[in-house]
């Protein structure tokens, strides 16, 4: 298993699965219900130009979301193919 | 209640709802179904729109079809998706409980948009799926086993293209059947939430009155409803309902389960189970167009020239394209007076229809092509999606006020007229965001500020002409003067009166469409009338009023405008003003262009040629200048010097000085308590700005 790092840490088109996921706060219940929860594989495509919010791959979409919730969600990167 | 309108027997239209995500094509759908049979309102209470169209069933029966709002989900977070709710379980006194649902997907994107449609089959209710965007999903490699998704769900699966018109007349087939089956809908709620379910549902069917083929879908929805938004026309739960709830999530506090997570989980675990014998990935396809154009689009380079060069084309386009036709009602509305002038005897009868009713409502419609092209315009952007990544770039600087990229289009488009700004808040999601953008939004200095910005330079520089440094610069500066204003006060009203949640910036950036222009046209028609609907009324109302104003008491026989103007009700309530204003320099002259320019700012330069008697037009204003400049104060001194000028510019910055924008924040806030401290904060906020210039202009010897 690989270290677990900050969403907001990932560098731009790494793939990475969500481990760690905040249980409270309504942003993060918006979140799942978008479909991003423990387990949901994801893609980072960028950072906004001003470096925050950041946008993500997942579920076959794409999706913003600031750098203060990504900080909160904890991924495990893939292998690098 | 509704059971018996399932019969095929019942003479009763049947109505129809049509949900989805935002961006899956419903409106193109409905629009597709409906055709131009189709009456938009707002439901009652709240700022969401209401639409509802007819159409005819395949043996042209009418069936009744309520487009709702799009929503990622029926626990509701905004006003929008609250109707969404309320309406599917018959909470709302205003609107008939729909007998089915058709769901709109977009098969593209199957897995989140299956999220909605899990939720919705809780309901009981016979639903319909309509797969649209089938070729998008093919184009991205993805093959959708339709008929085994038939087969899983057991109700009829609709595969469509909305946009190239596919699918329409099997959609009207299915929707025409009098027997709909339920969907075989059974997913297992995770065990230590299962208990609760139950409880609370039997609650809710005893002491709410919930039918029970919904009461199960309540209690699923109370456990995810964490920040309920209740709206009016919903009623509050029954309190052993809520005292079991509250039990509840007592104990599960203590033993730390996330049940509303929990929950949103186990729905998509079972739609990734579903989506994984449907979906088949045939090829991986490379990078998409929507990825390439956002390569673009998002770069930290190019990003920024897209923007400014986008954004400076829709304001090309509304200063060059708007002139024509705004020349042209100039045109009708003058030559309609003339006629009413030629045809009626001369009299206050003829002068109230002249002066007042067509003059007023034409001041109305002469900003109409300009309004017109913005709704255009934003409806462009939103469609094509653009709109998201405007927010996207924008979001970091935005959030320096508090406020998210969502509210950036609205405020830009401001500076052009700020009303179709205000009108499109609509998509900001945060209710305090959508206020605080809608209170600043008149701030940013709109075109109808240019007549009174360019006449008060015209007066404030020695010379006939203006020249061009001294015109940009003061230009410039009343720009940022008010953008400042814009941007300070949401920074403020964020820290004060609408202090709330942390900023948010959960959003979809959904894939470029094409943009369907007969959909954009549809909305800006419907926007541009209710515009004309409210806003014409109050501004012939008081058109009316100010014109008795100035018309009355009449002055004796012979007397010239400007006399009659200055012995008036309005003149009196210049002079009663002076003692307000002085301080700012201005005299009770000012003071009645102030007072009528109340209706639109842009007035003040009409209202001037009749005080100061000068003939003239917006466009010239040399006569109106030269009798201006000789205008004295009793003891001799000269009333326009260039402070006053300045501070009269500055107070029109700030000042809230248009009636039609009012009405509009009075419709999307849905009370006058807003407008009413709009009024009073910008013009407060003139006054002391105004009062702090001129004092320390005039102490320094201006």
């Amino acid at each position: 298993m690989n270290a677990l790092s900050k969403l907001s840490e990932l560098s731009a088109g790494t793939s990475a699965v969500v481990r760690e996921f905040p249980k409270q706060g309504s942003a993060f219940l918006r979140l799942r219900e978008m479909g991003l929860m423990p387990g949901t594989a994801l893609t980072l495509i960028r950072t906004a130009p001003l470096g925050d919010p950041i946008e993500v791959k997942v579920r076959g979409y794409n999706l913003t979301l600031r750098k203060s919730e990504a900080e909160q969600i904890l991924v495990e990167a893939s292998a690098k193919a | 209640m509704s059971a018996d309108t399932r019969s095929p027997a019942s003479p009763r239209t049947p109505v129809y709802a049509f949900v989805g995500n935002p961006n899956c094509g419903k409106s193109t759908l409905f629009n597709a179904l409906t055709g131009l049979k189709q009456k938009v309102g707002n439901y009652p209470g709240v700022t969401v729109e209401k639409k509802i169209g007819e159409t005819y069933s395949q043996h042209g029966h009418p069936i009744k079809i309520i487009d709702l709002p799009g929503a990622y989900s029926l626990a509701a977070r905004s006003p929008d998706e609250a109707v969404l709710r309320d309406v599917l379980l018959g909470r709302r006194a205003d609107t008939p409980q729909p007998d089915r649902i058709v769901c709109i997907l977009d098969a593209s994107n199957l897995e989140r948009n299956l999220y909605l449609v899990h939720q919705i089959l809780d309901l009981g209710r016979p639903v319909i799926l309509a797969l649209n965007m089938m070729d998008l999903a093919a184009k991205s490699g993805l093959e959708i086993r339709v008929a085994r998704l038939e087969k899983e769900l057991g109700i009829p699966i609709i595969p469509c293209e909305a946009a190239n018109g596919k699918g329409i007349v099997e959609l009207r087939l299915a929707m025409s059947r009098s027997d709909l089956p339920l969907a075989k809908h059974a997913w297992e709620i995770p065990a230590p939430i299962a208990p609760a379910v139950s409880e609370l549902a039997a609650s809710l069917q005893e002491n709410d009155g919930k039918a029970p083929f919904s009461a199960r879908a309540e209690a699923l929805l109370l456990l995810t409803d964490q920040d309920t938004v209740r709206v009016t026309g919903s009623k509050p739960l029954h309190p052993r309902t809520s005292a079991i709830f509250h039990n509840w999530q007592k104990r599960w506090a203590g033993e730390g389960t996330d049940w509303a997570g929990s929950l949103v989980s186990s729905r998509y675990d079972a739609i990734t189970e579903l989506c994984s014998r449907i979906v088949v990935r045939k090829a991986n396809v490379g990078p998409s167009v929507s990825d390439r154009i956002d390569q673009v689009v998002t770069h930290p380079v190019w990003g920024w020239t897209s923007l400014a060069g986008i954004m400076a084309l829709l304001f090309l386009s509304i200063f060059t394209l708007a002139e024509l036709p705004m020349n042209f009602i100039d045109g009708r509305m003058a030559a309609l007076a003339d006629w009413v002038k030629s045809v009626m005897q001369a009299g206050d009868f003829r002068d109230l229809i002249t002066d007042s009713a067509i003059a007023g409502v034409g001041g109305v419609l002469v900003f109409l092509p300009q309004i017109l092209i913005l709704f255009f315009f934003m409806g462009l952007l939103e469609s094509t999606g653009y709109m998201a990544r405007a927010a996207f770039i924008m979001d970091r600087m935005m959030s320096r006020v508090g406020l998210n990229g969502r509210s950036f289009i609205p405020l830009l488009s401001s500076y052009a007229c700020a009303i179709p700004g205000i009108m499109a808040t609509r998509t900001i999601e945060d209710q305090k965001d959508r206020l605080t953008t809608i209170l600043v939004a008149p701030l940013m200095s709109c075109s109808a500020r240019l007549p009174v910005y360019l006449l008060m330079m015209a007066a404030l520089v020695p010379g006939e002409r203006v020249p061009l440094l001294t015109k940009v610069s003061i230009m410039l500066l009343m720009y940022s003067l008010g953008t400042l204003g814009a941007f300070g006060f949401a920074w403020l009203f964020k820290r004060t009166l609408l202090k709330g949640e942390p900023p948010l910036m959960i959003m979809e950036l959904p894939p470029y469409r094409l943009p369907r222009v007969r959909d954009i046209a549809f909305h800006m028609i419907e926007r541009a009338w209710m515009f004309l609907k409210n806003a014409g009324t109050v501004i012939l109302a008081l058109s009316i009023v100010l014109w008795f104003l100035a018309a009355y008491p009449k002055a004796h026989d012979g007397a010239t405008t400007t006399q009659q103007l200055e012995q008036s009700f309005a003149g009196k309530a210049g002079h009663t003003l002076e003692p307000v204003i002085k301080p700012l320099g201005f005299d009770w002259q000012i003071g009645i262009g102030l007072i009528s320019s109340l209706a639109a700012r842009e007035v003040f330069v009409s209202t001037m040629g009749i005080v100061f008697n000068a003939e003239g037009s917006d466009e010239n204003t040399a006569p109106l200048r030269e009798s201006m400049l000789k205008a004295k104060w009793p003891d001799g001194r000269p009333l326009f010097t260039p402070l006053v000028c300045l501070t009269l510019m500055i107070f029109y910055v700030f000042a809230m000085q248009c009636m039609s924008t009012l009405v509009v924040v009075k419709r999307e806030t849905n009370s006058w308590r807003w407008p009413l401290f709009q009024i009073a904060y910008m013009t407060g906020t003139a006054w002391v700005v105004c009062f702090i210039v001129y004092q320390t202009g005039h102490a320094l010897g201006f």
